[in-house]
């Protein structure tokens, strides 16, 4: 009986760090494409979300996206809207909502989803043209999502 | 301000950083060895009428040096490994102890073949591509052994065929036995595959002429095949090239020779109908 207790015990507790710390990829609530929760629940870090932007082994968002605060990083692209002035155009929760899954908020938008891991046709496994096995994961990780909306939210014009 | 005036600004903003940023295909005009004018911008073929007016071909997204090593058969390295496949064009091998040249005329008696391929076979009741005809000659009349799909060989063999029809148009059947393949082809087009959600269609028929980081998206147009490519130096085939960019989506990739790529390369194709054959063309 006591075993029981004790495991019942466990399982609640650890349940109820994994709802408070982290949000999973299937679990995020869009509401008009926007995500109000942080989905890692601890505050993004502005340079840490720098990085992951202008780095193409990480987000790699200015391969679409041109940003002028990241002029030391070479070829931006064109293919998506600059980010200068992101921060006056949308609420925190949008921008979480954009990265996370851009399609919940414009129908058919080009941009990868990088906090997803369902219903992708023929998913690889990163760049090697093989299929995903076990190690897929989402794009970005909660944190990085976190600290790429962080360094959104200074962009202003 | 709600969410459309966002979205309205925003179109704005990047309409304006586009046109600005970017002067979209080169105007230029392809003279093949001064002599042979080459058709690298036309309308499109009636089955695009919907999505573009103009098909143009991958030079034009190339920058100056580049286009103009293509223009001189003595500048284009690619010609070296058509030099290469004539010889092997001349060269007896299998069990029936022949080469091309045993059934063929001169090389040149190819002229207009690489126009119509991919093409329906009616003994093999399939679409096929040029590198399964020349493995089907192979194989099957000459007692040899059927060539790598995507290796230098067959590739330089490709090229020597597609040599002697550059300025000819490019001009695949899509209608009667070839349709059902074609459109397979057409929707694995827009099919977005891949951890990246990406098509062909994504950035080839509605981001050709932006920048993606440090390339310049072109539309995809497989008349200059195969390219001799200056990443790689050496020949590449169409099949490569599709599996190469369906990886770049983070997907699981379809093998050359696979039904999937010769139902792609037959639509990809016949979206430039009408452009000259250039391979072997030079890209970046």
């Amino acid at each position: 009986m006591r075993t029981r207790m004790t495991l019942a015990l466990a399982f609640a507790v650890s349940a109820g760090m994994a709802t408070a710390a982290e949000i999973p990829p299937t679990g995020v609530s869009y509401e008009d494409g926007a995500v109000a929760a942080s989905l890692s629940g601890t505050p993004g870090n502005v340079d840490e979300g720098r990085k992951i932007v202008g780095s193409k082994k990480l987000g790699n968002c200015v391969a679409c996206h041109a940003v002028s605060d990241l002029a030391d990083v070479p070829f931006h692209g064109e293919i998506g809207p600059p980010l200068d002035g992101a921060a006056d155009r949308w609420s925190e929760a949008e921008l979480r909502g954009i990265v996370a899954n851009a399609k919940m908020m414009f129908d058919g938008t080009m941009m990868p989803s990088f906090y997803k891991t369902e219903g992708f046709i023929r998913p690889g496994k990163a760049y090697t043209g093989k299929a995903a096995d076990d190690t897929f994961g989402p794009l970005l990780s909660a944190q990085q999502i976190e600290d790429v909306v962080a360094y959104l939210s200074t962009l202003k014009e | 301000m709600n969410k459309y005036n966002k979205i309205a600004t925003l179109v704005g903003v990047w309409a304006l950083s586009s046109s600005a940023a970017m002067a979209g295909p080169a105007d230029d005009t392809l003279v093949l060895n001064e002599e042979t004018e080459m058709v690298t911008r036309t309308a499109a073929p009636a089955h695009l009428s919907d999505v573009m007016d103009e098909v143009i071909s991958g030079w034009h997204f190339r920058g100056v040096e580049t286009r103009a090593m293509q223009a001189d058969d003595f500048d284009n390295p690619g010609m070296i490994f058509v030099e290469q496949a004539q010889e092997a064009w001349d060269t007896a091998d299998g069990s029936e102890g022949k080469s091309c040249a045993s059934c063929h005329d001169g090389t040149e008696s190819m002229a207009g073949v690489k126009a119509v391929y991919p093409k329906w076979n009616e003994a093999a009741g399939a679409v096929r591509t040029l590198e399964m005809q020349i493995n089907d000659c192979r194989e099957t009349r000459m007692g040899a052994e059927a060539w790598d799909y995507t290796g230098g060989t067959m590739q330089n063999m490709v090229a020597l065929i597609a040599s002697v029809s550059r300025g000819m148009p490019v001009n695949v059947a899509i209608d009667g036995p070839a349709q059902s393949t074609w459109e397979q082809g057409k929707e694995l087009y827009y099919t977005r595959t891949g951890q990246l959600e990406m098509s062909c269609a994504n950035c080839h028929e509605d981001n050709y002429g932006n920048m993606i980081r440090a390339d310049h998206l072109s539309q995809g147009q497989i008349n200059g095949f195969p390219v001799y490519r200056l990443k790689n130096t050496k020949l590449n085939s169409v099949h490569a090239r599709f599996k190469g960019c369906v990886r770049d989506t983070r997907a699981e990739t379809y093998k050359p020779g696979s039904p999937e790529f010769i139902a792609l390369e037959l639509y990809v194709a016949s979206r430039g109908n009408g452009l000259s054959v250039e391979g072997p063309s030079i890209r970046n």
